[in-house]
């Protein structure tokens, strides 16, 4: 369902923001197949460096992707946040 | 290293920590929070997942089964990794909704059920009891490490450790009420733990694989020969640990805590998003190579849960055995706290506040601080909680592996997940489904892998375990519906989570949500399309004084009328009542939530209000806002068209009005000067007569008759306009009688006759024997006008009038169509108003009253006038009464 106030097609920018976000939601789904891989069920010495591995790699990957995704929070935030919620904070 | 020296540095390190929330809380309070609200902080305040079941407990888990240690931190990895996906959603909600806990969090999902609050609250007690009672046995045990005497005291270490655990936690978690507004100085605590943590455990690994084993290279092949390397992964259990502890980093009291209740910028995930995976990766990267030299090097009877501990004592470094004594000490520390602090919110707001208000004869109203109450209720629950866990560990005598026991807590808080992730995406989910569904799972953990976890024949009898309760046989705890040979961990996790999935699916969709707990369940949801919440209050009967009288002993009296003044301003209003409106109370609610749980604050409010709540309408209005933001575009649109059909309409009126405003200064100065004419050669010819004594007879006849010419004219001049003016004001009496057509154009043709100057008439006599019941001398005028203006306007070399007479829609018309050059376009409209004369005044014999006065008469005798485009040349219509026609 098509969002309410939300334009169908978008400025190259935005377009790239949104896909940044969609592979960001890939990641976990990636990292659920390579944790989950048959191959791992070999000897604890070689499923330890490939554990550490797909590990690292998925780090680097959401690192790369959560730095872009960072500035969309961002510009999220500055839209909804000038409510009254914030105020009194303590 | 002796004994009391380890008690000293322990005291000294728990009194730096003391310094530093107490400095992080000056700074905070006095407004600096800075970066003590950074990604950093964050970041290494969720490391309190990594406890010292994690900090001991791993290396003996990898002494035990090898690589499977690590499904406990790949599950969390995942979970951050997909922060876009989950928990920024957790965030943003616990953020608007102001949450104080997870069961703060389910309950209000479901429309700010206390129940439920009740439910997800004892479940937390009764599996983190467990988990606290495994924090105190690792800290006794490393302590009695270095004991001289091992095995003695262990019940009074683990006292001491509870008694300044709970000091702690009451002295920095328990400052403020309002459960948002950070806990800034238990978080550096935490964050400078993590740090330790993280720097002993990278120091004994270091230690291990660089000087034990001699680099990387040889490490592996030290992995290969120890007994680790016979240790093959099981799959099932595997892929179950992995889901187990994903699902128990999302719902851990504690970790929901520094997660989304202490977090102050949804931002702060992104850097956590990678930060805390790699914090992760750090912690477990050592814990193989430091299992593996354990085995290879400690004597046989060595307990590898303490090898962390032991590998460095047995090789004399006591610094380092003492860095990795603080690391184990900060982890369990660290975890105690912020369970201590998470579960007592959950069970004073749940638990105590209902109880007390219930038992309050004068409602919420009566004076008296609640504040007191509530921190007190939350004191007694962190003492009371930490004296559960003294209480478990003495029981169970320390029984079994730590990861055992941290994994019994994980399948018991892993039962919120189908209500919590039910909860975030299907608006479906209903109370009665996720109450059914808790209840479910936490009745099938219970027996299933928390009873059992007391020992074989302490609390569930050994037959009971052979045969099933009152031997029915597939009730047995192991092995559910009789399915035998399951690993225990995956039996309990699998049947606990399906039943409750289905339980929850099932009755949420049988049973029909309350308006409150639709609205709530549109607000998660949807949280990131409508920023702004429905209101939740529809009026109501409360007076604003009790609201702040209730308010004051939550808030305390400055916050809650710093709050009423400004909301009494922002409504235009002096003092400190402001007008009872729905947001108001919506407002008022989130911020007595964010001190006492969602459940309590409405309840509150309920007793006040009178139990006025979200009506149906409201929820009518939130589920069609989607539909509205359509329907005012169209609005809009049709709005916009409208107004454009109206500027339309002006701009043509404006034209017609422009072009009647030259049309009637043409006129004027036109009537001026047609009334100047003759009034000149009048007056000049009159005075020839006056000074003519000797003019001829001839001469004074002809001067005479010009005179009287000119006087004929400005007569029918002024005849005409009053003609118009009666005809116009309707005071004209017609005279019907019996003609025909044709008679009455006999008239015309006849009067005209003596005047036409060569204008050639074509008429078909046959044709216009038409009997007509009208006034003839009326009809013959306007054919007059008709025929007269051909004659002055149609100047070609061989003018040339038709006359025909036809039929339109049963009525007849008479058509006058002359040879001319026609009317152009832009004159057409304008013809027939009044002064209104042919784009050639120089023909005009006429004021331009002509056309107008025809078509008052036709107006007058029923017919009408109009100009026929498209014949040739001018052409004129006269459409007659169709009645008289017929009643011929």
């Amino acid at each position: 369902m098509e969002k309410p106030g939300q334009p169908l097609f978008l400025a190259r920018a935005s377009y790239r923001r949104r896909r940044v976000a969609d592979a960001a939601r890939l990641v976990p789904f990636f990292g659920v197949v390579l944790l989950l891989l048959p191959g791992l069920w070999t000897t604890t010495a070689g499923s330890m460096i490939y554990i550490f591995t797909v590990w690292a790699v998925l780090i680097l990957a959401i690192g790369a992707l959560s730095s872009r995704l960072r500035g969309i929070t961002e510009a999220d935030q500055e839209a909804s946040e000038p409510r009254r919620d914030r105020l009194p904070d303590g | 290293m002796s004994f009391n020296l380890l008690a000293t540095i322990c005291l000294a390190y728990v009194a730096v920590l003391f310094a530093f929330a107490f400095w992080a809380d000056q700074r905070a309070a006095s407004g600096r929070v800075g970066w003590l609200a950074s990604p950093l902080i964050y970041t290494l305040s969720l490391s309190i997942y990594c406890t010292a079941w994690t900090f001991y407990g791993a290396v003996g888990y990898a002494a035990r089964s090898g690589m499977e240690f690590v499904t406990i931190y790949l599950g969390p990895t995942l979970v951050m990794v997909g922060w876009w996906v989950l928990l920024r959603r957790l965030v943003r909600i616990g953020r608007s909704q102001r949450i104080t806990s997870i069961a703060d969090f389910i309950s209000s999902r479901y429309g700010k059920s206390n129940m439920l609050g009740v439910l997800v609250t004892l479940l937390a007690v009764v599996g983190t009891t467990p988990y606290i009672a495994l924090q105190l046995q690792s800290v006794t045990l490393s302590f009695d490490v270095f004991s001289s005497t091992p095995g003695d005291n262990l019940r009074e270490i683990a006292f001491i450790v509870a008694i300044g655990l709970a000091a702690f936690t009451i002295v920095f978690g328990t400052r403020n009420l309002d459960v948002n507004a950070h806990h800034h100085g238990v978080v550096i605590a935490i964050a400078v733990e993590a740090i330790v943590k993280l720097v002993a455990l990278l120091a004994v690994g270091i230690f291990v694989v660089f000087m034990l084993a001699g680099g990387p290279g040889p490490m592996l092949d030290v992995i290969a020969a120890s007994p680790i390397a016979e240790q093959t992964i099981q799959p099932e259990r595997w892929t179950v640990l992995i889901g187990l502890s994903a699902m128990a980093f999302l719902c851990l009291p504690r970790m929901f805590q520094v997660m989304v209740v202490e977090n102050s910028d949804e931002r702060h995930l992104a850097t956590a998003s990678w930060a805390f995976p790699l914090y992760l990766f750090l912690m477990s990267l050592f814990v193989l190579p430091i299992a593996a030299v354990g085995l290879n090097v400690l004597p046989d009877g060595a307990n590898p849960d303490l090898f962390v501990l032991t590998l460095p004592l047995e090789f004399d470094r006591d610094m380092l055995a003492m860095l990795a004594f603080l690391g184990g000490f900060s982890s369990a520390t660290s975890m105690v706290i912020v369970a201590a602090l998470a579960v007592s919110t959950m069970v004073s707001n749940h638990i105590v506040m209902p109880i007390w208000l219930s038992r309050q004869q004068g409602g919420a109203t009566v004076s008296g601080d609640v504040r007191k109450v509530v921190m007190v209720s939350r004191r007694i629950s962190i003492a009371a909680l930490l004296a559960l866990g003294y209480l478990y560990f003495v029981y169970s005598g320390g029984s079994g592996a730590l990861a055992a026991i941290g994994l019994i807590a994980f399948t018991g808080m892993a039962q919120v997940i189908p209500a919590l992730i039910g909860g975030l995406f299907w608006r479906g989910g209903t109370r009665i489904g996720a109450a059914a569904g808790i209840g479910v799972g936490f009745a099938v953990w219970l027996w299933c892998s928390f009873l059992p976890s007391f020992g074989d024949a302490s609390l569930i009898p050994a037959s009971v375990f052979a045969n099933g309760p009152f031997g029915l046989s597939f009730l047995r705890p192991q092995a559910l519906f009789g399915i035998e040979g399951l690993d225990p961990l995956v039996h309990a996790v699998f049947w606990s989570l399906l039943l409750n999935t289905v339980a929850f699916c099932f009755f949420s969709l049988l049973s029909f949500p309350s308006p409150l707990e639709r609205l709530q369940g549109a607000a998660y949801v949807n949280v990131f399309r409508y920023t702004e919440t429905a209101p939740g209050w529809s009026g109501g009967g409360a007076e604003a004084e009790d609201l702040l009288v209730m308010s004051q002993r939550i808030l305390g009296a400055g916050e809650a009328q710093t709050l009423f003044t400004g909301e009494a301003q922002a409504q235009g209003k002096g003092g400190y009542l402001p007008d009872v409106t729905p947001p108001f109370l919506e407002r008022l609610e989130r911020e007595l939530a964010g001190s006492v749980g969602a459940a309590t604050a409405h309840a509150m409010l309920m007793q006040i209000t009178g139990g006025v709540s979200v009506s149906v309408e409201d929820l009518m209005r939130v589920a069609d806002e989607a539909q509205q933001i359509l329907e005012y575009s169209n609005q809009l649109e049709a709005k916009s068209q409208e107004l454009g059909r109206t500027a339309r309409q002006l701009q043509e009126a404006n034209e017609k009005l422009v072009a009647l405003s030259v049309q009637k200064d043409g006129f004027l100065s036109q009537i001026s000067h047609e009334l100047r004419t003759p009034m000149t050669s009048i007056r000049s010819f009159s005075e020839i007569l006056m000074q003519g004594e000797n003019m001829s007879p001839e001469d004074r006849a002809r001067y005479s008759q010009i005179i009287h010419d000119e006087t004929i004219r400005l007569t029918r001049l002024l005849d005409d306009l009053l003609d118009l003016s009666v005809l116009e004001n309707g005071q004209v009496t017609l005279n019907y009688s019996e003609v025909t057509l044709g008679t009455v154009l006999d008239r015309a043709v006849d009067a005209i006759a003596h005047s036409s100057a060569g204008i050639q008439i074509v008429r078909d006599l046959q044709s216009e024997d038409i009997p007509l019941h009208t006034d003839g001398d009326r009809l013959a005028q306007v054919f007059i006008n008709l025929i007269s203006n051909a004659q002055k306007y149609c100047t070609v070399d061989n003018p040339s009038l038709r006359i025909v007479v036809g039929q339109e829609a049963g009525r007849p018309v008479v058509d006058f169509v002359d040879n001319g050059h026609g009317i152009d376009t832009d004159v057409q409209s304008v013809i027939f108003e009044k002064f209104s004369r042919g784009s050639d005044p120089r023909a005009a014999g006429g004021a331009g009253l002509g056309l107008a006065i025809c078509r008052e008469v036709m107006k007058r005798l029923g017919g009408g006038i109009a100009y026929l485009p498209g014949q040739g040349g001018a052409a004129f219509r006269v459409t007659l009464p169709r009645t008289q026609a017929v009643a011929a």
